[in-house]
């Protein structure tokens, strides 16, 4: 059982998008004695002490339903101070503009989100790679962050999407993904930390990744660890920390 | 080194238990699908199927609450079909926690209804299931499309219904040979060639399976993006496990 989250809040954003009781079973399998609340309600988000951004379907339709269900501000205004994790679409949102139907997203950070180029799909070994890039690929952790504790270095998670996020800003990128070039599949600045690849659909690593957050304080950010931790400078690989995941 | 090749257990589902038909006749009861799910789990799927075979629609709210234990308790991608027909289906199932509907026979009588639905829960949850088998035809791709778990032919041509799902928002295509399911040769290889080559969108390589090498062929010679396999899983032959070693030991990329 995960210590210190005894009911503790969890809200997971509610836009009407996608399949959120997988996320929501997730976070109540690594935190049993949490309350996680899957909610559209922005005074549940204000009172929710971590929030959870999650994200399917194309970029455009989750800014609209957002937008339609008036969220964007309790939105930004928990990315702004409390442990706050984006997935997949909850990712690609925060950044200023999508490809996908050119929309604009929330812009908390600079960049754009892009589709993997048609031309350039195509592996070492000659074969064909398909959009959406769907599966099981590596995530390699290019500097130590406490979202990371206990997961080794490229391990692999589930991804399902064709556009991924450019950030302007290099030092946002928490881990890189290759396909068959790297893009930035997890970023982290502050209080905030967001994924492309579904934790919740993830096996051991994916609820690591989501008992890690419950964890989190929104505080430390990966220098912390570095100096806790006795982390390689690199950040090669992270400890396993103390707190365990219920295995399934 | 990146994407891994997906090995995907399916559990065929009737009134709440796991079944695996020959040439979908000959029903043999493998069992409860929660824990086959759990057990296949723990062996390093990486991704389920579970094939809702009743017609009742008492049998699909059966469907709807194995959904719900199973992915309650198992943290990885499940993909439910069977049924399918209405966006009302597709919101349930995935209210229940599937990832992914499978939509078959409802996307040949209505090919607007898999438009509707991608557009509606998006791509990465709508897949096309595409029965096909081999027919001597004049100018068409060789494989014509059946439905109704293979007795029905549509006089469609399989290759280009593949391409029009995919057109229509289909995320991904699983595709069953009709001539192969259930007799252990393999997959069709030539079939799932052609369909992973003209297509952009994930292939998965269905009916056929008897031996662990099929699943690699599937891959190597077939060109699958992911290799789906009943029998040869649930009658513990094999494990997931071991299947993803011969894999990996034939050069293919795996989740271990």
């Amino acid at each position: 059982m995960q210590m210190g989250s005894t009911g503790m809040r969890i809200a997971v954003v509610d836009y009407g998008m996608g399949n959120l009781r997988s996320v929501a079973k997730a976070l109540e399998h690594v935190a049993p004695a949490a309350r996680v609340v899957v909610t559209d309600d922005p005074k549940e988000l204000a009172r929710a002490e971590r929030v959870v951004f999650p994200g399917q379907g194309a970029m455009p339709d989750c800014i609209r339903e957002l937008e339609s269900r008036g969220l964007r501000a309790a939105v930004l205004e928990a990315a702004a101070r409390k442990p706050f994790l984006g997935i997949c679409i909850g990712l690609q949102m925060l950044f200023e503009r999508s490809e996908e139907g050119d929309v604009a997203g929330l812009a908390v950070f600079a960049g754009n989100v892009v589709r993997f180029p048609h031309e350039r799909m195509v592996s070492p070994d000659g074969r064909k790679l398909k959009v959406p890039h769907m599966g099981w690929n590596k995530v390699h952790q290019v500097r130590p962050h406490p979202l990371w504790r206990g997961i080794e270095q490229d391990s692999r998670f589930y991804f399902v999407h064709s556009y991924f996020v450019a950030p302007v800003d290099a030092s946002l990128t928490a881990g890189t993904t290759d396909y068959p070039t790297p893009f930035t599949s997890a970023v982290s600045a502050a209080n905030i930390f967001a994924v492309q690849f579904h934790p919740e659909k993830s096996h051991v690593a994916g609820l690591r990744l989501l008992s890690n957050f419950v964890a989190w304080d929104g505080l430390s950010d990966g220098g912390d660890v570095s100096l806790d931790a006795g982390v390689s400078p690199e950040g090669q690989v992270l400890p396993r920390a103390a707190t365990d995941v219920n295995q399934p | 080194m990146g994407l891994a090749t997906r090995i995907i257990p399916c559990l065929d589902v009737t009134a709440g238990r796991v079944v695996k038909g020959v040439n979908f006749v000959g029903l043999r009861d493998a069992g409860d699908p929660i824990e086959i799910a759990k057990r296949y789990d723990a062996q390093g799927a990486d991704e389920l199927t579970f094939l809702d075979i009743t017609a009742s629609s008492d049998g699909r709210d059966t469907m709807v609450h194995v959904v719900e234990q199973v992915a309650a308790q198992v943290f990885i991608p499940l993909t439910v079909g069977g049924g399918v027909r209405t966006i009302a289906d597709v919101r349930r199932l995935l209210n229940a926690g599937a990832d992914k509907v499978s939509i078959n026979t409802a996307a040949v009588e209505n090919p607007a209804f898999v438009a509707e639905a991608a557009a509606r829960f998006g791509s990465q949850c709508i897949v096309v299931a595409v029965d096909a088998r081999r027919v001597d035809s004049e100018g068409g791709s060789g494989w014509e499309v059946y439905t109704h778990g293979g007795r029905r032919a549509t006089g469609i041509d399989a290759l280009a219904w593949g391409r029009r799902m995919e057109a229509a928002g289909a995320g991904e295509i699983l595709l069953t040979s009709m001539d192969r399911d259930g007799t252990r040769q393999g997959f069709d290889l030539d079939l799932t060639r052609a369909f992973s080559d003209a297509l952009d969108v994930p292939i998965i390589a269905s009916g056929g399976v008897g031996g662990l090498e099929h699943l690699a062929d599937g891959v190597q010679f077939g060109r699958a993006d992911a290799v789906l396999a009943a029998s040869i899983f649930h009658y513990g032959e094999h494990t997931v496990g071991e299947a993803k070693r011969h894999m990996a030991s034939r050069g293919i990329e795996v989740r271990l």
